[in-house]
């Protein structure tokens, strides 16, 4: 009975992935894929690169730069899979003009959306891979694989990747309300909170004013323990949460999340009914 | 007994908002919508552009709330259980190209079948079948961002049988298509429900003949409001004690038309110019009326090209219950547009 249940879940997420897969993948030409998921990181991270030098005078060896860099790195998942997830209501409502079939066949449609973020997801993990060798072989990012704490690594990443996925899911709801302009929201989004992260500079250089916003962030402590786990105690470079024991802000990061993943539940579906009630599940903008 | 679909005094209002000031203006899509259509039925809305057939479809399919009233598909409320619904339907709508461009015919129309559970192998059984059918079996593994318009919508009408859903929904299924292409579709509606009693289809159109000829019952929509919902048969025999004429005469204008509507006896009068000529369509109290007419035609030098009694079709009781035929209607509202 249990296992009926879980069936449409199962459905729609496999099925979303798999045609997410199809559209993500389906690069005419090996050679744009590779510029998509390997030139661009690489060359953002060059960019960071660039702009430490000049402010430290080249100083690679101190812990700070792998601390920035890790942050840099990490940081794709946060556009990739917020933009994955919520893209799809987009792409599929105006451009493929599926939506409206997808949403009266029996799809859980939540789930449906989460499914079609982990294509970007896969090609996110690859992009962050890929800049974080770039940093370890040509930058002295440095990395000693006998020190990483595997264990932390992976629970982070796997709850960080769970909450950006609710965070995705929070920006769907809001773009089947939004008919118009919705362009690159999900990256215009994060974005805004790269500044409120903690990635590349300690929260303690924002006004104090608006400094909560990157306490309540989860992806600041999220972040945080991504950095510890590989670089060890060393990377408390910034004095944010240099405090807190990593058993501590797992916590923090663990109840964040769950906050997040309530908000959105409820959020989406309050963002669904009211797209109902509004006809605007189907709406085509000649965009 | 219950039936497929169960409507009750549905309604819908769209708020439409103009700038940011401005108070939205409320539009009345459906007003009190009470339709019972039973299992195994065929049964067609017709009615012009703006009739509010696509909104009650959408309410049906649970696209969309209703502003007030209820309705129960397949057993089941549309707003209190959608995921009760849902597993049960399907709706296609003509006039658009949906589809996953990258994915071929095969790959989106499986995709659609699993999300409905259907074991793989039943799906690409039926999938060859259908296409088959609509004559896309050449196809099957072209993209379909490489099928022409009318052959994506070939290909979405089969999205929506594919499913053998209790109840399939189609809006304006033949809309675009060419008059051979619609053929096979309206005979092949016509069979899907024909060989299982418990099949329902509610299809939507503005083509008379296609109500005429098809559905088992036909609902006449204007401006939200259900006119009169019967067979064919029995909507045509509400005319049978009238006398029907069509007429082709030298070109005309709106003054004339008024003179014709004041004779005693001409019920109503729809007019339509073609090139150098016009067509009339009366419809009169009984055949001697038809005298009277000529007479008046004659007073005001109109010479009549063409004279010809007729059998009372589904758009004489449209005319009869609006005023005005549905292609009048749609004219005036191009003319509003423009
Ligand atoms: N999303 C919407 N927002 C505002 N008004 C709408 C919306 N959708 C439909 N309407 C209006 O509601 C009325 C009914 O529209 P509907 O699409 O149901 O008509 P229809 O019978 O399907 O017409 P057609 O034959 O042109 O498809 C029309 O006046 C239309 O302009
Ligand atoms: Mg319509």
């Amino acid at each position: 009975m249990r296992a009926t249940s879980l069936k449409p879940f199962v459905r729609s997420f496999h099925l979303a992935a798999w045609l997410g897969w199809q559209i993500e993948s389906n690069w005419a030409d090996p050679f744009l894929f590779a510029i998509y998921s390997i030139i661009k990181p690489v060359s953002a991270a060059a960019i960071l690169v660039v702009m430490y030098s000049v402010i430290t005078h080249g100083n690679f060896a101190a812990p700070i730069f792998s601390y920035i860099y890790l942050g840099n790195a990490f940081y794709i998942f946060v556009g990739q899979v917020m933009t994955g997830i919520s893209w799809a209501v987009i792409d599929d409502r105006e451009h493929y003009k599926t939506m409206k079939y997808l949403y009266i066949a029996p799809v859980h449609f939540p789930t449906y959306l989460l499914g079609r973020g982990v294509a970007r997801f896969i090609i996110a993990a690859f992009s962050v891979l890929i800049t974080i060798l770039f940093g370890v072989l040509f930058l002295k990012v440095q990395i000693d694989l006998t020190e990483v704490n595997w264990l932390l690594f992976f629970v982070s990443l796997m709850i960080g990747v769970i909450m950006l996925a609710m965070m995705g899911l929070i920006l769907a709801g809001v773009l089947m309300l939004l008919v118009h302009h919705e362009f690159g929201i999900g990256d215009a989004i994060a974005g805004a909170l790269y500044l409120f992260s903690g990635a590349v500079f300690p929260l303690e250089v924002l006004p104090t004013s608006l400094r909560w916003i990157g306490f309540v962030n989860p992806i600041t402590y999220w972040l945080e323990l991504l950095r510890r786990s590989l670089v060890g105690q060393v990377a408390q470079a910034f004095p944010t949460l240099s405090t807190l024991s990593n058993m501590q802000i797992l916590i923090i990061l663990i109840t964040l999340s769950i906050t997040f993943t309530i908000i959105s539940g409820y959020c989406f579906r309050w963002c669904e009914n009211l797209a109902r009630e509004r006809g605007l599940i189907d709406v085509v903008t000649n965009y | 007994m219950h039936f497929a679909i169960e409507t009750q005094n549905l309604c819908r209002i769209y708020k439409i908002r103009g700038g940011k000031k401005t108070e939205p203006k409320e539009l009345l899509a459906l007003e009190d919508v009470n339709l019972q259509i039973r299992h195994g039925e065929l049964f067609g809305l017709l009615g012009p552009n703006g009739a509010g057939k696509t909104t009650l479809i959408k309410i049906l399919t649970t696209l969309l709330a209703p502003t007030s009233g209820s309705a129960i598909v397949a057993g089941f409320d549309v707003v209190k259980n959608p995921e009760k619904v849902r597993p049960r339907i399907n709706m296609v709508s003509g006039g658009e190209s949906s589809g996953y461009g990258l994915l071929t015919v095969r790959e989106n129309l499986w995709m659609f079948s699993q999300f409905y559970g259907i074991p793989s192998n039943i799906a690409n059984q039926r999938i060859k079948q259908l296409l088959d059918i609509v004559g896309l079996s050449d196809r099957i593994n072209s993209k379909s961002s490489d099928l022409s318009t009318g052959l994506r919508q070939k290909m979405n009408v089969v999205r929506g049988f594919l499913t053998d859903p209790d109840v399939l929904f189609l809006d304006e299924p033949t809309l675009g298509l060419d008059v051979g292409a619609s053929r096979e579709i309206r005979h092949f509606i016509r069979k899907w429900i024909d060989d299982d009693q418990t099949r329902t289809l509610l299809l939507t159109t503005h083509y008379m003949v296609e109500a005429d000829e098809l559905c088992d019952r036909v609902a006449i929509i204007n401006q939200g409001r259900v006119l009169a919902c019967d067979t064919p048969a029995t909507l045509k025999h509400r005319l049978q004690g009238e006398a029907i004429y069509r007429m082709e005469v030298s070109p005309l204008n709106g003054t004339n038309l008024q003179d014709f509507e004041s004779i005693a006896g001409v019920h109503k009068v729809t007019h339509r110019a073609q090139d150098g000529f016009s067509i009339l369509e009366l419809i009169l109290a009984q055949d001697d009326v038809i005298s009277s007419v000529v007479n008046t035609m004659t007073a005001g030098n109109i010479h009549i090209l063409n004279l010809q009694k007729r059998e009372p079709t589904l758009e004489d009781v449209f005319v009869d219950l609006v005023g005005k035929s549905i292609e009048e209607m749609e004219s005036d509202a191009d003319i509003e547009s423009t």
